[in-house]
């Protein structure tokens, strides 16, 4: 096999990769097969056909992030391994064969831009290693000081998580958008024959791409201004995002130091043509003359196949002699350990500046109501990684990513926004595709409850006396009662006859809601008529994942079902 | 300046002068935006009254099928409802993610057979559609309705926001509101209420049912439920009208949740007289019909009779 053959099989395996990642986003999604069979209504639970955060689950720097701060490795993470054992042989192989994040940066790399033009010397030179390369390290290194004190932050650049997130969140619906709004704009002219191919076309495509509703996400603009950073400089340098910011590169830099598998130069045969140089992708100085970086290779076999004499070749146990050129096959990552002392006690000391601010315990937003089955605050922060599939799969748009809600060290976590949608009682999706256990898998029983177990609750309804139809406006409405999905409703009625501004005699009936009933599913203030601002709504208090943020005096910690 | 330049670049300066203000004063509107047009109405799904037949049939049975033939061959039989090649639209209720023991959706046994009645006469296409509360996936899989329809031959169709047409209801107080279309676009329409206790119009069954075929804000319908309920009874008019009544929803209505809150009834009403239909079933919840604001609205309005014995009432047991 021949090293073009090779390159091709990369080749491949990018693209074959970054489609099962993309497939398995798309297939977060509750679907239910309308063209008959399938489904299960029969039985309580819905669940999803397929596995679709297994993808996250290979990412071993989830695994480790989550193991400092939670000290476990929850079930599928395990599967990490499979990457990271590899990788202490053979490199990073998995940036240049598997990240659907580095495939994505790999071909944006190559749309013809300002940099692409001055071929040769200016090209060369930016595929040069340079220092920038090492403030991966530092990111690395600050994220797992911060999961050492039970923040993980690591989500937030993670490439596997950034690119779920990226996708779910933000591409997806604004495709979404974009597709109706064409599709409108091409009927708006009122000709027929001009709408039947774009229905066709679109009638092929949304059952694939699009959503049963349009998903709409709160600081979606966040997301979607960063993703788009990160691709755009791809123009400024190739895989800027890759060679520069990736912490996961980073951690799979690190474990290959020992990697048995590298660069064989041989510097009799080399005419210094920097073809080698020029198809680079890691920026690893694979030309002869300079030291050739092991940490930063991605593998992808460019250069020993632009060489044309045979100069650069990938072997198990490449020759070691220590020559200018070639100095060691397996060079340590160049970073100090004063620089990385100094990165994991940035990591370590931003956890009590997060928490020394007036976080969770001591003045919780109300409006952070996190899904069904999350963990205690400290615990969600130690185990959410913000991929964004819960909100995804969320059959009601209930979920959203958090801007400023749980503070800056919860970003992009998730929270339930009940005026866009509320928490379905029969539903437990969140937490099946929950890849780190931050959003406890529940069953259906445990999430709707019994005569012997409690309910599992996120917040609790209050109705805002002076908007509510009934209170302030002697005007009939039950709508909230009406769509309580507990039994006995939580929610319940008192008739009153009251006089309004024409003196007449009107008979209302005015909610009240029983804190030690409602679950805080949002259900009223979803449906509450008044359209803006309802006049019933939730707030986290009563949540079960919390025994401080209650408050029925009867309930306590032994009550709370986990 | 050569003459020669001077004339081309002002003649370039003044076409393009010319093609702004041509096209500025082509998009002057000085009218007021009227807005989208609305779509008129005014086909009726009735078959012709027969006077040697009643208004309004109940038959119980525990095999709910045999309860629905036969208070169905007691008003006419289906041949009278539904002819050979028409397209006919079944609007169950489907408002919420329940399953069917629990009372708050019609069951999939009655909406099945009814599908499988329709195709057996002949009708082109029988579509079973609703526009729920809870999200429609949920709700037509777990009532069971979606696996009862497509096993008899029917469709389910899920409401998709582009579903909508805006019609004149002509209504005392709806005028224009979204309607699913698949609830137009119809020869037959057959309304298949469950009966349910509801706490501001004491009972949702067969007209309160027709708040499923508008889309928008129609929570907001509440403030005046009794008038809104007629105004769609009066735009609707139904085919036929065929009441679940096997088993009842009798408190925490209309979602329920409990099995405690249900009465096993095992009747199915079949009616062309909504009114009457609707104050029949109304004794299921032990109510007085003549209590209930949005029935005696509506034979006030023209629509029925509230003294469905005096309508045509037979009862087969």
């Amino acid at each position: 096999m021949t090293v073009k053959t090779v390159r091709n099989l990369r080749r491949i395996s990018q693209v074959l990769f970054f489609l099962i990642f993309f497939w398995l986003i798309l297939k977060t999604n509750f679907e239910v097969d309308f063209a008959g069979g399938g489904g299960g209504a029969s039985g309580d639970e819905i669940l999803l056909p397929y596995p679709v955060s297994i993808a996250l689950q290979f990412d071993p720097l989830t695994a480790l992030g989550t193991l400092l701060s939670s000290g476990t490795i929850y079930k599928g993470l395990l599967w990490s391994l499979v990457i990271l054992i590899p990788c202490i042989f053979l490199g990073r192989f998995f940036c240049g064969w598997i990240c659907p994040m580095g495939t994505l940066n790999h071909w944006i790399s190559e749309i013809p831009s300002e940099r692409l033009k001055r071929k040769g010397a200016g090209k060369i030179e930016s595929n040069r290693y340079k220092k920038y390369q090492r403030i991966k390290y530092y990111i690395l290194f600050f994220f797992l000081g911060a999961a050492l004190l039970g923040s993980l932050q690591i989500g937030l650049l993670d490439p596997l998580a950034l690119l779920a997130r990226s996708i779910g969140t933000v591409v997806l619906p604004t495709a979404h958008t974009a597709a109706d709004g064409f599709l409108g704009w091409v009927k708006s002219f009122g000709v027929s024959q001009l709408v039947v191919p774009f229905q066709f076309v679109y009638d092929l495509l949304a059952p694939i791409f699009l959503t049963f509703r349009q998903a709409h996400f709160h600081t979606i603009l966040t997301i979607g201004i960063f993703f788009i950073v990160i691709l755009f400089l791809n123009r400024v340098f190739s895989r800027f995002w890759c060679r520069g910011i990736c912490p996961l590169g980073a951690l799979l830099g690190l474990f290959s130091r020992f990697a048995i598998f590298g660069l064989e130069k041989d510097e009799s045969k080399c005419n210094k043509c920097q073809l080698c140089v020029l198809h680079c992708q890691g920026a690893d100085n694979p030309d002869i003359g300079s030291k050739w970086h092991q940490a930063e290779c991605h593998l992808c076999l460019n250069c020993q196949a632009a060489c044309p004499t045979l100069a650069l070749k990938f072997k198990f146990f490449p020759n070691q002699k220590v020559t200018r050129s070639n100095p060691t096959s397996t060079p340590k990552i160049n970073v100090t350990r004063r620089e990385v002392a100094a990165s994991v006690i940035g990591g370590l000391a931003v956890v009590p500046l997060f928490r020394s601010g007036d976080a969770y315990d001591v003045n919780s937003n109300p409006k952070l109501i996190r899904p069904p089955g999350s963990q205690p605050e400290n615990d969600f922060l130690a185990m959410c990684i913000r991929c964004g599939q819960c909100m995804r799969v969320c059959p009601n748009n209930a979920l959203h990513p958090t801007f400023l809600e749980s503070g800056l060290e919860g970003m992009w976590s998730p929270i339930l926004i009940a005026r866009i949608g509320y928490c379905e009682p029969s539903c437990t999706l969140c937490g099946q595709v929950c890849p780190t256990n931050a959003i406890v898998e529940l069953t259906v029983k445990e999430k709707i409850g019994n005569e012997k177990i409690a309910p599992n609750r996120i917040g609790t309804a209050f109705i805002d006396r002076g908007r509510c139809l009934p209170w302030a406006m002697g005007r009939p409405c039950i709508v909230c009662e009406e769509w309580c999905p507990t039994s006995p409703k939580a929610i319940y009625l008192e008739e009153v006859t009251v006089v309004n501004r024409k003196g007449e005699k009107v008979t209302v009936k005015q909610p009240y809601v029983d804190p030690e009933i409602c679950t805080g599913c949002g259900a009223c203030e979803y449906a509450c008529p008044v359209v803006n601002k309802a006049a019933i709504y939730i707030t986290s208090v009563g949540e079960s994942r919390s025994d401080k943020n209650q408050i029925v005096l009867e309930r306590n910690r032994a009550q709370i079902n986990k | 300046m050569q003459r020669r330049d001077f004339l081309k670049k002002s003649g370039k300066a003044i076409a393009l002068a010319a093609i702004t203000g041509g096209v500025g004063f082509a998009f002057h509107n000085r009218e007021k935006s009227t807005g989208g047009g609305l779509y008129r109405f005014d086909r009726s799904f009735e078959v012709a009254a027969d006077s040697s037949l009643p208004k309004i049939t109940l038959a119980k049975s525990e095999v709910y099928e045999n309860g629905l033939n036969r208070a169905l061959d007691a008003i006419g039989g289906i041949k009278r409802f539904v002819k050979p090649g028409e397209r006919v639209v079944i609007k169950p209720n489907v408002g919420w993610d329940r399953k069917p023991e629990q009372a708050a959706d019609t069951n999939p046994v009655l909406v099945g057979e009814m599908v499988r009645l329709c195709l057996a006469v002949g009708a082109a296409e029988v579509i079973v559609t609703d526009v729920p509360c809870n999200d429609a996936r949920r709700t037509f899989l777990r009532s069971g309705i979606k696996e009862a329809v497509e096993k008899n031959g029917g469709t389910v169709i899920l409401p998709a926001d582009d579903d909508y047409i805006n019609v004149d209801l002509g209504g005392k107080l709806l005028t224009s509101w979204p309607v699913l279309k698949y609830f137009i676009e119809t020869d037959r329409f057959i309304n298949m209420p469950i009966v349910k206790q509801h706490s501001l119009s004491s009972c949702t069954i067969a007209m309160k049912n027709l708040y499923g075929i508008i889309g928008g804000r129609r929570n907001q319908l509440h403030q005046k439920i009794d008038q809104s309920i007629v105004d769609l009874a009066a735009f609707v008019k139904p085919t036929l009208t065929v009441i679940d009544c096997t088993r009842v929803l009798m408190r925490n209505g209309p979602q329920g949740g409990s099995l405690a809150d249900v009465n096993i009834e095992n009747s199915v009403i079949c009616a062309t007289d909504q009114v009457a239909a609707d104050a029949r079933a109304s004794l299921f919840l032990n109510l007085n019909p003549e209590q209930v604001g949005h029935i005696v609205l509506a034979e006030k309005s023209g629509l029925g009779t509230i003294d469905y014995l005096s309508a045509g009432y037979k009862e087969i047991s």
